[in-house]
């Protein structure tokens, strides 16, 4: 139990802005560039837990509890979620609910923490946020109705148990691609990944995320690119799991099953923002509601 | 080779979908280009290898995968036309009603009095959900390409019924209704022609306002 706990957040802390590297590092080498370096973040994190605060004098103690919300919650999560093969520490029946709602906790206060600024670009920034992942919402709940459905059990340890396996080779293998899809989406969109927000932009008209955050500095903003990352990644291994449901019984190999699933998660992510566009913002809605009527099908496929 | 049908048929689903929700009409014309190539794997995946099925598949590949979408693509060259604009029902209601239908589609084929044999598997209900999506998409646009388009995926998913029924359905039915379909697009892009010349538009709300 706490061997597993500590292998549990020792892989999510160490190896979450990784990935973010590897997106840099996939984006460079599409642009025929060489980038930063893949360990990047981590030096960009050092250099902002260093450097001191700036608060404005209109913010209240709510601005500070958004980053460390943010921070927090992907902890929480990960907590439920099995990695790969390794199952997650927590568990209990009805979790996946905790789970979701977790992610509208963190979404909540660094939206309120945006409104504290009372910037006026802060404040649109935080409207998207909240108009978007609300669309994503019901995508996540529908397709983890559909492993719900499959698996026969309400707890994410058995929603990723063993049967997916055999699950992908039975008639369910349909609709198991479908939630791939529809998780893939989702993923982007809360990390605001960039057909739907670009994460390198600093135009406050057209970005959701990045506006939000833009009046944290120094071990804040740290703490929100940290959180940010760690969100990724446990995002991420829902995708993993669903996608590579081997099971070895020996937890390093799990372990680096799981490790080279985000590997990969990560590169195609970076494929994806460097080969598109980002998407007009009045076209995201209707995306999203395209990717919750996949996961509908997916459920009628699967109650067929 | 009946592991690959299932894929097939979700493929076509979810291009049901694509074309429905997207306004660029170059990207549907592909779109339903690729799935008519798809819909033409499948007299192979589903009867195997026979001078029947292979002859069903070349047949339906040349016109659905490759001669329609290139007269189309002429079509929308020669009337200058990118993408569709303000259809009559909005793109996202039509999705939903998409969706609405093919959820029906997959309840109302378990009434259906079919052969055991066909009650399980995705025929029939994936050929009734793409012939609710092509109808939709003929109310529901008003450029003219998009409602050939509309009609191209009704006769696909007329076709899935057909490739079910393969056996039992003789070639030259078949090759009927594939030529029909030719004809049809022909007449179809030579009347858009035509249209376009006349009066420099090819939305067909004009069409019901002319007067004498």
């Amino acid at each position: 139990m706490i061997g597993s706990l500590v292998l549990h957040l020792a892989l999510l802390l160490l190896f979450a802005p990784l990935m973010q590297g590897v997106i840099t590092k996939t984006k460079a080498w599409f642009g025929g560039r060489v980038g930063a370096p893949l360990l990047q973040p981590y030096f960009d994190l050092a250099r902002l837990w260093h450097k001191g605060f700036v608060l404005s004098r209109t913010t209240t103690w709510v601005f500070l509890a958004g980053p460390v919300v943010a921070l927090v919650v992907p902890v929480l999560a990960s907590l439920l979620l099995p990695f790969g093969a390794l199952p997650a520490p927590i568990s209990f029946e009805g979790d996946l609910i905790l789970f979701v709602y977790l992610f509208g906790l963190s979404r909540f206060f660094t939206a309120t923490a945006a409104l504290d600024t009372g910037s006026s670009f802060e404040g649109m920034g935080a409207a998207r946020e909240v108009t978007f992942s609300c669309l994503a919402e019901p995508t996540v709940l529908f397709a983890l109705l559909v492993l719900a459905r499959l698996s026969g059990g309400l707890s994410l340890n058995t929603l990723f148990g063993g049967h997916l396996l055999e699950a992908w080779h039975s008639g369910a293998g349909a609709s198991l691609s479908l939630v791939l899809v529809c998780l893939f989406v989702v993923l982007l969109v809360e990390n605001s990944r960039i057909p739907f927000d670009d994460p390198n932009t600093h135009l406050e008209l057209t970005m959701i995320h990045e506006v939000m955050v833009l009046d944290h500095s120094g071990p804040a903003l740290g703490m929100v690119l940290y959180g940010a990352a760690l969100k990724m990644m446990v995002l991420g291994a829902l995708l993993v799991r669903l996608a590579l449901p081997w099971q070895t019984g020996w937890w390093v190999s799990d372990a680096a099953i799981f490790l080279a699933g985000l590997f990969c998660v990560a590169i195609l992510i970076g494929v994806v923002e460097s080969t598109m566009a980002r998407l007009r913002l009045s076209r995201v809605p209707q995306v999203l509601i395209g990717t919750s009527l996949l996961s509908i099908f997916a459920l009628v496929l699967v109650l067929r | 080779m009946t592991d690959l049908t299932n894929p097939l048929l979700l493929a076509v689903i979810l291009i049901n979908f694509f074309t429905l929700g997207s306004a660029r009409l170059g990207a549907c014309i592909r779109v339903v280009s690729v799935q008519g190539a798809l819909l033409a794997l499948l007299p192979l995946t589903t009867h195997g290898f026979s001078f029947h099925s292979i002859l069903l598949t070349t047949g339906a590949f040349c016109l659905k995968g490759v001669f329609i979408p290139w007269l189309l693509f002429r079509a929308i060259r020669e009337v200058r036309i990118r993408r569709e604009l303000e259809p009559t029902i909005g793109f996202v209601p039509t999705m939903i009603l998409g969706a609405l239908t093919t959820a029906g589609a997959f309840l109302f084929a378990d009434f259906l009095p079919l052969i055991s044999e066909h009650h399980e598997g995705l025929f029939v209900p994936t050929a009734l959900a793409t012939m609710f999506a092509g109808f939709l998409l003929l109310v529901s646009r008003r450029k003219a390409i998009t409602q050939v388009l509309g009609y191209l995926m009704l006769e696909n998913g007329i076709f899935v019924i057909g490739v079910l029924l393969s056996d039992a359905l003789p070639l030259m039915v078949e090759a009927g209704v594939l030529l029909d379909l030719l004809v049809a697009v022909f007449v179809m892009g030579i009347v858009m022609n035509h249209i376009s010349r006349e009066f420099s538009t090819i939305n067909t709300e004009r069409l019901s306002a002319l007067k004498e």
